[in-house]
This record gives C-alpha cells, sequence and structure tokens, in this order.
C-alpha cells in the first residue's frame, strides 16, 4: 500500500518499480511510435489505391467481358483491338530485344570506364523520356505526309522497350558469376565465343524477364498510339502492320472522352483484359526472375 | 563446381577445338571484332535516336519558335481558332499538377520507402513490395478513366466542398465545379503514378545504409524515428532527391491520364477545382488534328520545351546520385 502510494508523485526514484519512459524519454518514444505508425499507414494506403482501382476495373468490366466481347469485331466486341495490340507489341518486341540486349552487352563486357558512363546516361534519358515525345518524334519522321501504320507505333514503342531491356539484362549479366568468364579466358575461349556461349546462356531466363516486363509496360503506352495508329475502326480484324492497326489503349482512351454509357461498359471490359494481362506478365517474370537470380547466385 | 572440368565439357572442348590452328585463332579475331562492333553500333544507334528525336521535335517546333522566341512562354492565351497561342496557362498547369504530385507523393512515398526497407519484417516486405510496384504498372490510360467516372465524381461530391469550406479563403480552394475533370484529379492522378518510383528507389536506398551505423546510433540510445532521421536519411538524401527528380519528370511528361481528368481548358488559374491544361496533355488532344499549321508548330514547341525539361530533370537526377555514389556517400 505504502509502495503504491509513493509512486504517484512519479519523479522520485523507486528500485523496485519496472523502468518506464517518463518525461523527455517517454516524449521521444510517442513520437517515434506516432511516425512509424504513419510510414505503416502510407504502405497500407498504397495497396488501398491499388485495391481500389483494380476493384473498380474488376467489377464494371466483369459485366462486359464474353466470349463474343472478346472474339467478335466492332459492334459486338473487340476482338481487333485485342489482335492488333497482340501485333505492335510483338513487333515491338522483336525490334527491341536485340537491342537492349546487346546495349545491355556492350555495357557490361566491352564498354571500358569511359565509355560506360555516357552510355548510361543515354539509356537513363530514354528511360525518363516522356512517351508523348517520342510519339511526336515518330509522327514527325514517319507518320506525317505520309500516313499512319501499325508498325511505325512499333517503332515507337520499341524506343521505350529498349533501355527497360537493356537495364535488366545489365542487372542479370552482373550476376552471372566471374569466375566463369575467367575460367573460359583461362581455358584460351575467344571473348566472343564465351559471351556467346557461356554468359548469355546464363543469364537468359533474366533477359526473358527484362523483355516481359517490357512487353508489360509497351501494352498499356497509349501516347504514341494515339497519333501513329489511332483512325482503324475496329470492325474488321487488320492483320497487316502496313496499315492503322485497332488496337486496346487507343479505344480506351477514345471511349473515355464520349459520354456514352455503353461505351463507359466497353472501355471498362478492355480494362479489365488489359489489366488482367499486364499483372500477369509483371508477377510471372517477377517469379522468373527470382527464380534465376538464386539460380545464378548460388 | 569443381576445380577441374570433366573431359567432356563445353568449355574444355571448346578451348581444344581453339588450340588447334591458327585458321581459328584468326576466326577469334574476327568474330571478337564483330561482337565487339554490334554491341558498339546498338549504342551508337540509340545515341543516334536520341539526337533525332530532338532535331525532329526542334525542327518541326521552328515556326512557332521564329514567331514567339521565348514569350511563348509568358504569352497567356491559347486559341488555335484565333491563330492566338501562348504557353503561360499550359505551364503554369504542369508545374502546379507536377508541384501537386510531388508535395503529396514524396512524403508518401518516402515513408513507404521507410516501412519496406526498415520497418517491415521480411515476409510483409516481400508482399507489399510487389504491390507497390503493381501499382505503377497500371497503365496511364486506365488510370485515367478510373479518375474520370470513379475519383471525379467522388472528388467533386465530397472532398471539393469540404475543402472549398474550410480552406476557401486560399484562393487554391475556389468553389467547386459540376463535373469531375479538375487539375486537382490530375494532380491527384499524377500522385498516384509518382509514389511507386519514387518508393521503390527510396527503398533500395535504405536498405543500403549500414546496418553498423544503424546499430551504433540505437546503442546510443536513439529511438526508430531517432535512427531514421539522423542516420538514415542524411546518408540518402541525395538519392532520395535525385528519385523525386525521375518522379517528377514523369509527372510532367505524362500526356494520356492527365488529359482525361483534367478537362481540356488552357488558361491560367489559381484554383484546383477548375479544369485546366498541361503541356503534355494538349498535345495528346490537339496533336491528332492541329487547325493550322502555326498550330501544330506551336504543339511542336510545346513537346521541345517538355523535352528540354524531362533531359534535364534525368541528368541532374543521375547526376546527384552519381555524385552521391561516386563520392561513397553512406561510408563516409
Amino acid at each position: 500500500m505504502s509502495l503504491l502510494g509513493r509512486r504517484r508523485p512519479a519523479r522520485e526514484f523507486d528500485p523496485t518499480q519496472p523502468l518506464v519512459a517518463t518525461g523527455n524519454l517517454a516524449r521521444r518514444h510517442l513520437v517515434s511510435r506516432v511516425i512509424q505508425g504513419l510510414a505503416v499507414a502510407a504502405a497500407i494506403g498504397a495497396v488501398a489505391v491499388l485495391v481500389i482501382v483494380v476493384w473498380a476495373v474488376v467489377s464494371h468490366g466483369a459485366k462486359a467481358i464474353s466470349w463474343n466481347f472478346i472474339t467478335k469485331p466492332a459492334p459486338e466486341g473487340v476482338g481487333p483491338n485485342l489482335v492488333g495490340t497482340g501485333i505492335i507489341v510483338g513487333l515491338a518486341t522483336l525490334m527491341a530485344a536485340p537491342f537492349g540486349v546487346l546495349i545491355a552487352l556492350f555495357l557490361s563486357e566491352y564498354a571500358g570506364r569511359r565509355s560506360t558512363r555516357p552510355v548510361q546516361l543515354l539509356m537513363d534519358v530514354m528511360n525518363g523520356l516522356p512517351s508523348i515525345i517520342i510519339a511526336v518524334f515518330i509522327y514527325a519522321l514517319l507518320v506525317a505526309h505520309k500516313g499512319q501504320a501499325g508498325w511505325k507505333a512499333s517503332v515507337a514503342l520499341a524506343i521505350i522497350m529498349v533501355p527497360l531491356i537493356a537495364r535488366g539484362t545489365q542487372e542479370v549479366l552482373r550476376l552471372v558469376p566471374g569466375h566463369q568468364r575467367e575460367a573460359a579466358a583461362a581455358l584460351g575461349v575467344a571473348r566472343w565465343r564465351s559471351v556467346l556461349t557461356i554468359i548469355l546462356p546464363a543469364a537468359l531466363p533474366g533477359i526473358v524477364t527484362a523483355t516481359l516486363l517490357s512487353v508489360a509496360r509497351a501494352a498499356g503506352e497509349t501516347a504514341p498510339l494515339i497519333l501513329i495508329t489511332s483512325i482503324a475502326p475496329g470492325d474488321s480484324f487488320q492483320l497487316n502492320p502496313l496499315q492503322a492497326v485497332p488496337n486496346v489503349p487507343v479505344r480506351i482512351f477514345q471511349l473515355s472522352e464520349e459520354a456514352n454509357p455503353e461505351g463507359f461498359t466497353e472501355a471498362w471490359g478492355l480494362s479489365l483484359i488489359l489489366i488482367a494481362i499486364i499483372l500477369a506478365l509483371g508477377l510471372g517474370s517477377r517469379a522468373l526472375l527470382n527464380r534465376s537470380k538464386r539460380k545464378l547466385t548460388r | 563446381m569443381s576445380a577441374t572440368p570433366p573431359a567432356g565439357s563445353a568449355s574444355l572442348k571448346l578451348a581444344r577445338s581453339n588450340r588447334q590452328s591458327d585458321s581459328r585463332k584468326r576466326a577469334d579475331r574476327v568474330g571478337d571484332l564483330t561482337l565487339r562492333l554490334i554491341c558498339l553500333g546498338a549504342a551508337l544507334l540509340a545515341a543516334v535516336v536520341l539526337i533525332l528525336i530532338a532535331k525532329e521535335v526542334i525542327e518541326g517546333a521552328q515556326p512557332a519558335i521564329s514567331k514567339y522566341g521565348f514569350s511563348f512562354v509568358t504569352n497567356q492565351e491559347w486559341a488555335p481558332p484565333l491563330e492566338k497561342f501562348g504557353g503561360e496557362g499550359l505551364v503554369f498547369g504542369t508545374l502546379i499538377t507536377s508541384a501537386m504530385a510531388l508535395f503529396i507523393g514524396a512524403p508518401v512515398a518516402i515513408s513507404i520507402g521507410i516501412f519496406l526497407a526498415l520497418l517491415a519484417p521480411v515476409s510483409v516486405r516481400n508482399l507489399i513490395s510487389p504491390l507497390v510496384e503493381m501499382l505503377a504498372a497500371i497503365p496511364s490510360v486506365i488510370l485515367g478513366f478510373w479518375g474520370l467516372l470513379i475519383l471525379g465524381p467522388f472528388l467533386v461530391g465530397t472532398v471539393e466542398p469540404f475543402l472549398h469550406d474550410t480552406f476557401g479563403f486560399i484562393p487554391l480552394f475556389g468553389a467547386p465545379q459540376t463535373t469531375g475533370a479538375s487539375v486537382f484529379n490530375a494532380g491527384l492522378i499524377l500522385t498516384i503514378m509518382v509514389i511507386p518510383i519514387i518508393a521503390s528507389v527510396s527503398r533500395d536506398l535504405f536498405m543500403a545504409v549500414p546496418r553498423d551505423l544503424q546499430d551504433g546510433a540505437a546503442a546510443l540510445g536513439s529511438t526508430r524515428w531517432e535512427v531514421i532521421r539522423g542516420v538514415v536519411l542524411p546518408s540518402t538524401v541525395s538519392g532520395i532527391i535525385a528519385a523525386c527528380l525521375l518522379g517528377l519528370g514523369r509527372a510532367l511528361g505524362e500526356a494520356i491520364a492527365v488529359s482525361q481528368v483534367i478537362g481540356g481548358g488552357t488558361e491560367s488559374h489559381l484554383s484546383l477545382f477548375k479544369t485546366g491544361g498541361t503541356m503534355a496533355s494538349i498535345i495528346a488532344l490537339q496533336f491528332p488534328s492541329p487547325v493550322s499549321a502555326l498550330h501544330e508548330s506551336s504543339l511542336y514547341y510545346l513537346a521541345a520545351l517538355l523535352l528540354v525539361i524531362g533531359v534535364a530533370a534525368n541528368l541532374l537526377a543521375s547526376w546527384v546520385g552519381y555524385r552521391f555514389s561516386a563520392a561513397g556517400g553512406i561510408s563516409r
């Protein structure tokens, strides 16, 4: 009883009591805890935004999805747009992947100290270039006075993809153990042979991952397509990339500009398909990357 | 891995065949040179593309540049039918939306970085990190569509009247409009796009801060926040600035999502709740169908301005980041 009574005027030191932070220390603990709470809240907030957006797309888009919607042309469905996006992005990947890999090879295998930095900087600048600038560039170079075409959009997307592929490839090339290179060199294997037969095969899963991630990014790019391949109506399948090709992002954009409830439903459906493809590519490639990284660093 | 490769292994075979003849040596020399040149060629081609981009855009802008000069940036009216092209409202709209994105986004993103790198257990980090990165993977056209149909009505119905009633004396929070399209909406959409960029970069920065330094500070009696404030943030500040510049570059250049939610106005005004326009969004909206040659050229001019700002932001970011890593920032 007397013990409890003495605890009230808290400043007095009582060695039998457990240590409790008081005064300044209590305040510092409080500040620390509040800020940790805010950090947790920020992370929860970001995830919440993701969930809200994805949920909106799924709940509105699910109403539109049907077999006819996916396969039929314009009045009923969006088949030509899906095929068109596939063609445009596929062509872009074919153009971008070799260049991205070669630039990464240059950076990690051939460039000396002096040439690494400018090329690295070049890749950073290209990566940060707004896609609308690339759109305007391709428009000025290829579309003005010559007309729209799917392959021109692919070129624009390829310019966006190259730095992404290069960076991802560079990262895995860095993980290829140095002793493999040294062993090859010690056995008298020429540099180009060891690059082609030892280093690239070891890095292949990582290269595929980087390419898939860049495909996910390119599939949703809208700005270039609006200037370069936006005039094709989606009422028939257009498989020829020399013509303007209907595609998903432009269709979503056009529908969102019209105040038409049916159009909105169609746009939600398209958004759902696009987001599902992109998230699947992103998650799948990330799983692949983690597996190959573990293999390389083991 | 065994020290000596077995007799049949690929590299040993390769090595044997390699020693066989002079012609093979010559072939290898040619092969080496070829691969080297191809790689160099790819890098050079990328440089050429960048130069071509600058050339085409500036060439297209030439008529507008010679007509307006630098006063283009301060001329007020943007009215294509009247042949009047002044970029002031658009530059202003770009600045205000990007500033809003950074002011809201950077603190949130850095907090997320702190949480992921320093506070969260590994299992939580491995769950949340990919989710935050998925936020960056949502295509801008879908985010803009969502902003137009879902976020816009919510803002107009709930958030904007509240802000107007509470902070109405600040000119930023003017009277709400009837549609969801507004500068405010665009700023929030850009915030969502900027957060994952800054968050993932700052997470990597914080994870690279040596454990010893943090433990030392903790042993001296620092609380968790004091360790972060006293050790982690000061040693990564240049990297954080670089990350914010990257985010800024993204926000400045985003065309599609902004053009969907900002409403397409072109004059400059302080109210966040009215419609507006940014340089990138006007290019996306008006470039496909210009009304005159001067109009098209003025749009090129806007693109050229964006190009310069975008490249500058990236160079600055890389310079700050490079200085940071070159000086060994953390370890010193």
